[in-house]
Parts: C-alpha cells; sequence; structure tokens
C-alpha cells in the first residue's frame, strides 16, 4: 500500500479569499514581490509588467514560504510569451498566471485574483 | 435514474485514489456538466498516505491532498458517514439515513489491514498501522512504553518497524515466513536485509507464528507467545500482516468479488455491473490486488475516460487499465531494497546470477531468459543500479556484457574508462545516452533537455552537467555553440561586460532596452547586476538595482532551506578580539541564533529571521562588524595562519598580509565567489592552495598562486609569480581580479576561466606582468576605483528607511513566517526539517 516510488502531483487548490487591500502599488518594486497575510494564508504578490499577480507563497519543491522572494521574468514556450517568478531556494520557476511549475506541469502553486485600484493591490475576490 | 439535471456521480472513499479521480474528473468537466458526490468515512480527507510515516518525524507536516473549501471550490459534494448499503437496481446509495441516487458509481474503498484472527488481538496496547488515527494513537501509546513488536515483516511492517524505532522504542519484528519482504525478495536477499537491520539494534524473529497476544491483570498487552511455546515481551503490537481489500458493499449488493475477496474489474474498470466501476486497493484485476497507488492513478484515469464516455460527456472508450509494473525501489529503516521484473524468476527457462557481499552488506541479483535479455532482478543494500538494471529490463535488449559485470561494485574513479552512458539525474533515472538522443532530436537549450528527458526538474543538482553535456554533444555534433548568457541576451556575459562598459550604460532597464529582450531572467538580472556593481560599486539595492538582486543579495545575507538567513559579519584574516567575540556572541544570544566557526574563519549566525536582519545588523556595526559579504558573488575570505608573528616555523607575517588583502579586495563583485588563503611558511596551513588566489610565504618573499577551488570538483591553484615582494603581490592580484571579473564567463570560477585561457598561466603572465595587451593600466586603475568607492553595505541600506522596509516579512502585517519552525538539537536550533524536505523518491519509513 504506503510504499511507492512517486509522490502524488501536487495539485493548486487555492481556497476563496477575501477581497482585501494589501499595500499601495508602490510598496512594490517594479519587477519585485511582497509577501502579505489575508485570513493567516501568506501570499505572494508580485508587480510585474505593470500587472499584479498573487500566488501562494509556499515553494512546494522545499515547502519554505519564500517564493514572493524570488526574481520574475519572463520566457517564451511555444510561441508564448509567459511571465513567471524562480524560487530563490532551488530555483524552480513557475508561471505568474496558472501558478503551474514550468518544468513540471503537475506541480503547482495557489493562484488569486489580483488588480490594481486607484494605486492600491487587492486581491480576493467578493465574498 | 436521478432526479439531478445534470448527472450525478457519486465516488464511495477519499483516499488518494479517490481524489485523483475527483480531481481528473474535474480537470475535464465542470460541475454544470457532471454533479460530483463523495463520500468519505474516515475523519480527514484525502490525504498522502505514502508520506505517512513522515508525521512521525513531526505530526505538523501537512499531508492533507483535499480540503473542503478546496471541493467546495470544485463543486463537488461531500457527505461524511459510511455507505451502509447499494441498490445497483434503483441505482441509490445508503448513507445513514440519506439516500442519494446515481447515474454513475465508482467505488475507491480502499483496504483494511489484516489482522490474523489470534486470542487477544484486541486487548490494549494492539494497533494497525493505516491511518493518521492509527499513528497517533500508537504514539500515545508509546509514552511508557519500552518494547513495541510488529507482527508482519513485510513492507509495510518494516515501515512501521522504523515508526516504532522513532518513537523511542526497542523494536522487534516478527514474521511468518522464513525470511522477510518474503513477497518481494528470495531467501538470500531477506537474509541480506535482516542482517543489516539487526545490526541497526532491531530484533528480526523469522519462521514465528503467533498463536496469541499474551495480556496481564489489567488485560493490557504483555507480549506474544509463538506456537513452537516460545515468547516475546512487548507493552505494544502493531499488526501489519497484509491488507485485505474493503469489498464488503460489493458482496453485499451482489457485484462480483474475488475467491480471495476484491471487487472484478475488467480493463475499463468496470465491474460486474456496468454502471459501478472500482478503483484502487478495492479493486481486483487479472487476479491481483494492486497494493500501491500508482496502479491506483492509472485506474482513476481509465475509469474517468469511461464514466464520461457512459455519462455522453466525452470521455474515451479506448482507456485500458492492463496492469501494473510493480517494480518498487524504496528505504527501510535506512536500508536500501530495490525488485524490478520478474524478481523470482518464474520465466521458464529463466536463470540468474547473483553477488553476496558480506563486506559491504549487500546482495544484488538479476534475472535472465535463455537468450540472455534481462528479466528482473532485486537489490538489498545498494540500490545505486536500478535505473540501469530497470532500464534493461524495460528495453528487452540482449546484453552485450557479461551478466555478472551487471552487478560487481564499480571499480574505484580511475581505474576504469569513464562510463559513456553515465546517469546524470538521479531523481529521474536519466542517462547520457537519452540526453545525447534528445540533443539528436533537436533539444537545443538545457530547458528542453529538461522538457523531452525530464532531467534536472527533481532536486536539480545535475542543471550544471546538464549545460556541459549540451554544450559537448552540440560541439561534437559540429554546430554552434551558442554562449549566449538566456534567451533574453544574445551575448556572452563577457560581451555584454565590454559592452557595457563601453556604453557606459548604469541601469538595468538601459541595458535591457539596447541590447536584451522581454523581460529578463534569473539568470540575466543578477548576471548583469554583478556587472555593473563590479564596474561602478553603486550600492546593490538602489531601486534601480534591488529588483535584479537574487535573494542573498537582495536581503545581504545568505538564505537558507527554511527561508531564514544566515549573518557572517567580516573577520579579515580570522583575527577578531575577545570584544568582537563577545559581541557576536550577544547578539547571536539575543536573536536566538545558530552559531557555528566557518571554513573560511568566520562565524555564522544561522536561522535570522528577514524581518530582524537590520536590527541584527545594527548591533554588529555598532560594534565594529561590517559585511562578509557570505551571500554575494564577490570576495568571501582571505583565511591566514599566525604566520612569523607567533608560529615557530613561520618566515612571514601571513596574517597581516591576510587582513591586508581581504580589506581592499571586501565588496568586490565577481563572476562567481573568490576566496583566498595566505600561509606564512610552505607548511601551508592556510590551505592557501585550494582558493582562487593563494599567497605562500617563501625566506624571499611570497608566492602567488591563482585558479585553485575546493567545492565538487577541488584543483590547486598554479603558480604565477614567485618571491614576490609584498607591494608587487597586490599590484598582480589587483590586475588578476580585475581581469578575470572582465573576462570570465558567468558563474564561471577562477579554474575552470583560466582553463579556458588559450595559452593558460604561460598567457596570464604575459598580460599580468609583462602587460602584453597593454591593458595593466586599466586594470590597475579599474581596482583603485574599486578600493576608493568602497562602502559597507549594510551601513548604506541602514541609512535607507525604505530600503529597511524591504525587510519586512509582510507587507501588511507585523506577524512572522509561522512556517518556520525549530528544534533543539546539541543545545542551539536548527530547522525542524524533515517535512519541508523536497520529497525524494523513496517510502517512508526511512531514518
Amino acid at each position: 500500500m504506503s510504499l511507492i516510488m512517486n509522490s502524488p502531483a501536487q495539485q493548486p487548490s487555492a481556497a476563496p479569499l477575501p477581497r482585501t487591500r494589501v499595500c499601495a502599488l508602490s510598496d512594490i518594486l517594479p519587477g519585485t514581490g511582497v509577501c502579505a497575510l489575508v485570513g493567516g494564508q501568506q501570499i505572494a504578490v508580485f508587480h510585474v509588467a505593470g500587472r499584479v499577480f498573487a500566488l501562494g507563497n509556499r515553494d512546494p519543491y522545499t515547502g519554505a514560504n519564500v517564493l514572493s522572494r524570488g526574481l520574475t521574468g519572463s520566457t517564451q514556450t511555444g510561441g508564448m510569451l509567459r511571465l513567471k517568478v524562480t524560487s530563490p531556494l532551488l530555483k524552480h520557476a513557475f508561471d505568474l498566471e496558472s501558478g503551474l511549475s514550468l518544468d513540471d506541469p503537475t506541480v503547482g502553486v495557489p493562484v488569486y485574483p489580483a488588480c490594481i485600484e486607484g494605486g492600491e493591490v487587492w486581491i480576493g475576490s467578493e465574498a | 435514474m436521478s432526479t439531478s439535471p445534470v448527472p450525478h456521480l457519486v465516488i464511495i472513499g477519499n483516499g488518494m485514489v479517490g481524489h485523483r479521480l475527483v480531481d481528473g474528473l474535474r480537470a475535464q468537466v465542470s460541475g454544470q456538466e457532471l454533479q460530483i458526490t463523495v463520500i468519505s468515512e474516515e475523519s480527514r480527507l484525502a490525504y498522502d498516505r505514502v508520506q505517512l510515516s513522515r508525521h512521525f518525524d513531526d505530526p505538523r507536516p501537512d499531508l492533507s491532498l483535499a480540503t473542503e473549501a478546496g471541493y467546495a471550490e470544485l463543486e463537488v459534494q461531500v457527505v461524511r458517514g459510511r455507505a451502509d448499503a447499494l441498490d445497483p437496481a434503483a441505482k441509490v446509495v445508503q448513507v445513514g439515513t440519506q439516500q442519494l441516487a446515481y447515474d454513475a458509481l465508482v467505488m475507491a474503498t480502499g483496504s483494511v489491514p489484516f489482522v490474523p484472527p489470534i486470542a487477544g488481538r484486541d486487548a490494549p496496547g494492539c494497533f494497525v498501522y493505516r491511518t493518521l488515527d492509527d499513528l497517533d494513537a500508537i504514539r500515545d501509546a508509546a509514552q511508557g512504553a519500552r518494547r513495541g513488536v510488529v507482527i508482519g515483516g513485510g513492507l509495510l511492517g518494516l515501515e512501521a518497524a522504523g515508526a516504532l524505532r522513532k518513537l523511542g522504542l526497542e523494536t522487534h519484528v516478527v514474521e511468518f515466513a522464513p525470511q522477510l519482504m518474503p513477497a518481494q525478495l528470495d531467501a538470500e536477499g531477506g537474509q541480506t536485509l535482516q542482517r543489516i537491520i539487526e545490526a541497526k539494534g532491531i530484533g528480526v524473529h523469522t519462521a514465528r507464528a503467533t498463536s496469541a497476544v499474551a495480556t496481564g491483570m489489567d488485560d493490557r498487552v504483555t507480549g506474544l507467545v509463538f506456537t513452537d511455546g516460545t515468547a516475546l515481551e512487548a507493552d505494544l503490537v502493531v499488526f501489519s500482516a497484509g491488507i485485505r481489500p474493503r469489498d464488503d458493499l460489493a458482496r453485499a449488493c451482489g457485484l462480483t468479488v474475488g475467491e480471495r475477496g476484491g471487487i472484478q474489474i475488467d480493463d475499463s474498470c468496470r465491474t460486474s455491473d456496468p454502471h459501478i466501476y472500482a478503483v484502487g486497493e478495492c479493486a481486483l484485476h487479472g487476479g491481483r490486488i494492486y497494493g500501491l497507488v500508482a496502479p491506483g492513478y492509472q485506474m482513476a484515469r481509465v475509469a474517468a475516460a469511461h464514466l464520461l464516455a457512459d455519462l455522453g460527456l466525452g470521455g474515451d472508450r479506448t482507456a485500458r487499465f492492463t496492469g501494473a509494473d510493480l517494480s518498487t525501489r524504496l528505504k527501510l529503516l535506512g536500508v536500501e531494497v530495490g525488485s524490478f521484473g520478474d524478481a523470482h524468476g518464474r520465466t521458464p527457462g529463466a536463470r540468474s546470477v547473483s553477488l553476496s557481499d558480506n563486506v559491504r552488506g549487500t546482495y544484488s541479483k538479476v534475472v535472465l531468459s535463455p537468450d540472455a535479455q534481462v528479466l528482473g532482478g532485486l537489490l538489498v543494500g545498494d540500490t545505486s543500479r536500478y535505473g540501469e538494471l530497470l532500464d534493461l529490463v524495460l528495453s528487452g535488449t540482449p546484453l552485450q556484457v557479461p551478466p555478472e559485470t551487471l552487478i560487481v561494485p564499480s571499480l574505484p574513479a580511475g581505474a576504469a574508462a569513464a562510463p559513456t552512458n553515465a546517469l546524470v539525474c538521479s531523481c529521474e533515472n536519466v542517462r547520457a545516452n537519452a540526453l545525447c538522443a534528445a540533443v539528436g532530436q533537436g533539444a537545443r537549450d538545457v530547458a528542453s533537455l529538461k522538457e523531452c528527458t525530464g532531467a534536472g526538474t527533481g532536486c536539480g543538482g545535475c542543471v550544471p552537467s546538464l549545460h556541459s553535456l549540451l554544450h559537448q554533444e552540440l560541439t561534437r555534433l559540429g554546430e554552434t555553440v551558442t554562449n549566449h548568457l538566456c534567451e533574453h541576451y544574445p551575448h556572452s556575459r563577457q560581451e555584454l561586460f565590454d559592452l557595457i562598459r563601453v556604453r557606459g550604460y548604469r541601469t538595468w532597464d538601459e541595458v535591457l532596452r539596447s541590447h536584451g529582450h522581454e523581460l529578463g531572467c534569473e539568470v540575466c538580472k543578477p548576471a548583469v547586476a554583478s556587472i555593473l556593481a563590479s564596474l561602478h560599486g553603486e550600492h546593490i539595492l538602489n531601486p534601480a538595482h534591488a529588483p535584479l538582486q537574487d535573494t542573498n543579495d537582495a536581503f545581504l545575507a545568505n538564505i537558507q532551506k527554511n527561508g531564514t538567513y544566515s549573518v557572517v559579519p567580516r573577520v579579515p584574516g580570522g583575527e577578531i578580539t575577545a570584544d568582537g567575540l563577545i559581541a557576536i556572541g550577544q547578539v547571536a544570544r539575543k536573536y536566538g541564533l545558530y552559531c557555528k566557526i566557518t571554513g573560511g574563519q568566520r562565524i555564522d549566525l544561522l536561522g535570522a529571521q528577514r524581518d530582524d536582519l537590520p536590527a541584527i545588523w545594527t548591533e554588529l556595526i555598532a560594534a565594529g562588524f561590517e559585511s562578509g559579504h557570505a551571500y554575494g558573488k564577490s570576495l568571501r575570505t582571505i583565511k591566514s595562519c599566525v604566520g612569523q608573528t607567533w608560529c615557530r616555523y613561520g618566515v612571514q607575517d601571513s596574517t597581516s598580509l591576510a587582513v591586508r588583502l581581504e580589506l581592499r579586495y571586501r565588496g568586490l563583485r565577481s563572476p562567481h565567489k573568490l576566496k583566498s588563503g595566505v600561509s606564512g611558511c610552505t607548511r601551508e596551513c592556510a590551505e592557501a592552495r585550494s582558493k582562487d588566489f593563494g599567497i605562500i610565504a617563501t625566506e624571499k618573499g611570497w608566492n602567488v598562486y591563482v585558479g585553485g577551488n575546493g567545492g565538487v570538483t577541488p584543483k590547486h591553484a598554479v603558480l604565477l609569480a614567485s618571491d614576490l615582494p609584498e607591494a608587487e603581490v597586490i599590484t598582480l592580484l589587483d590586475r588578476f581580479l580585475m581581469f578575470y571579473i572582465r573576462t570570465a564567463d558567468r558563474l564561471q570560477r577562477t579554474s575552470t576561466w583560466l582553463e579556458q585561457l588559450d595559452g593558460g598561466v604561460e598567457y596570464l603572465r604575459g598580460v599580468l606582468l609583462e602587460d602584453r595587451l597593454g591593458l595593466c593600466a586599466e586594470l590597475d586603475e579599474a581596482m583603485r576605483q574599486h578600493v576608493g568607492t568602497y562602502r559597507d553595505e549594510w551601513a548604506t541600506t541602514l541609512a535607507d528607511p525604505a530600503q529597511v522596509a524591504r525587510f519586512r516579512t509582510f507587507v501588511n502585517s507585523d506577524a512572522r513566517d509561522d512556517g518556520v519552525q525549530w528544534v533543539d538539537e546539541r543545545g542551539q536550533i536548527r530547522p525542524a526539517d524533515l517535512h519541508m524536505l523536497t520529497p525524494l523518491p523513496m517510502a517512508g519509513g526511512t531514518d
């Protein structure tokens, strides 16, 4: 029974977040991320290419809460430009839009709605 | 029929396989198209049972695969309780008082542990090893118990034994068969395993049938009685004698079940009722119950495909479950065990070659067909060849080498030619040949090598090897090898360095706009940041540079596995005053840091939370310390011995020179970190020749060595110049460092840089000592500039509140990261690590 080689896929499962203002957009240097605490959950919030993105802060490969400290960037795959963040620990990269690992689509982190309104960063969805 | 407007699927059971089925279905159909109800009997929703034994390392890790909220999001209804009755004719399931009508049903009821029918088996102190609740009960019972016995010496029994041992119990394993792991191993393999396990202090009792559990006055367990009249004392007994499929519900409603249990399914995972499927450990396929999760997941995929087709929602009627490979490689009680293919040699005409090595404590066997194909085998004690051998089984190609060579240990390095098909990625079992083939089929970068072979996607340790293999293979194929930094810059680091220097760019935005594409990445951003820092020495956390820095540079500290940082004050030459030591000690005590003296003669303070870093540095700076750049691609330490000042053999003052050099080059940004050493005599106590630059005293002056390193591929530095006076040592090193910084590739150490310099050290002497390129004045000026503009990065950072603000853990809260947890080790903290490690491709029960 419990003795096998493969660990199961870590599918992102995003529990809904209450709509919350986390900071001013100017609190996030363009191209970087910050970590917000919302309802006890750590949310990595990135300001990249004029947009904001919110992902779970926990790096699924290492279990450490570090994703907000990753370097952001872009990559061309299959003719598409994807925005990404690379975990600072073992350099696993995740798609900012889907939360999926760029190396292994069965691994990912939760993704949350995020938007900019009047210079403020909001995440989560209306109740 | 269901009264629901959309078809209704009911899944009985929410283990790993049941959960996978939900996920697989929801990936294909929404709640608008298919209503899904899951019946869950256990107190928790699906969790990662494979990692169950980790629960003993730390009860906190979250093994959950499913949550109520997650299911709500997926529009999956959860009904808590036990499915009491099933009426296939009416298509109704009963859970307590609730009736659920379904259009399709899946049994994912799993299995239950088998407890042999012996007297006393229900006594307090008897347990099974199956669920998180079982584990919690065992842990509670272990308090105050001294000796634990596991009945069953199979895979799960040994895993349970590992758990008991971790709880601090004297542990024994009782097995009915004459050997351990009878299902997987042969007699010799079982004996080898037994020897290793006994050597770890675990009692093993084979060929022992338990006739009763003995109990005391209070009816609690006191031990076991065997049929041969012997007995074994025990305060706690864990039954782990196999599993039985949970088919009672299927049986009661007339579905076909196997003679020895299990719900009969066909290749589409359908039971004898066309509207009912069964998956996982409750299902019997081809006369076999699969007690592994991987075949269960395959069944879930197949069942989903047929279900959707049945309900007119797409699906795929061609999906088939045709059995699964049961090859396993695992680590039990710290012992590696591998079993693959026809390990028992049941194929007609099979023969075998085996090697039992009592010295190494290993046993290996390969089973061969009459025409020399590898059919299977066993590995105990050392499974390093597992991937290679499994490859041979799966490929089915006849052996080209004598079979015994497959199992003899490899010769020591250098004694044999390098293997032509080396294992490059051990996480994913990818060999050089597969990678070369991928290059042949068009892979032109590491990312596509990763994508088509899987190599480098596990721990990532082989990524540098992938780079060099790709480079070699492209060269061999006669293709142009690009040295582009990454997909965003069509230039090498050296080209980019020259462009930035000549054009005078000062920011990332200028460089990207003029020479790069898109947004950049984790490769080019730190590389450009390093070039800008080498050329201009501006503070790296200025808003224009901060977004380029890797976490270590961004927080001016070294990130550790749990996301905390280490703090390393500079201790030039390793020389430190008593007051300095006390100040460091006070800071460490105040902030609860783990202290360790490093190999570079400094003091590591580990476990600092990022929001404490500014306060820690405020205190260290007040005590006279400055940043040691332990985080940067920059000069780290210059190690020294006490030299002539104290040592009876010393011929020069090595400490003074080391201090002078370290202060001169502190903060110097470079393609790779730099280390150095200064030894006061040829006894070389500072190990200067294993450094990027090393200085060794002679009677007449100093010898300068360059291009050495420790690490994975150690290199001794080579002699650049002899018997120099101190002033000339400094001039030569200035030029050496600046020339390296300007011409090396990204992350290229001085050793590989030197190896790849055309003309090697001779050429380097020409450039640095004879000025053959006319560069020396420029190199000297560059170093003068660096020395003249050096400022402590931490002092600069603390002076700017906007920069300090970036050290907060949360942008909207003063809370701390609750994922950082410590345990005590030898009186200091260390990360509570096991649940945070990257899962290894091995089962739990390790220790």
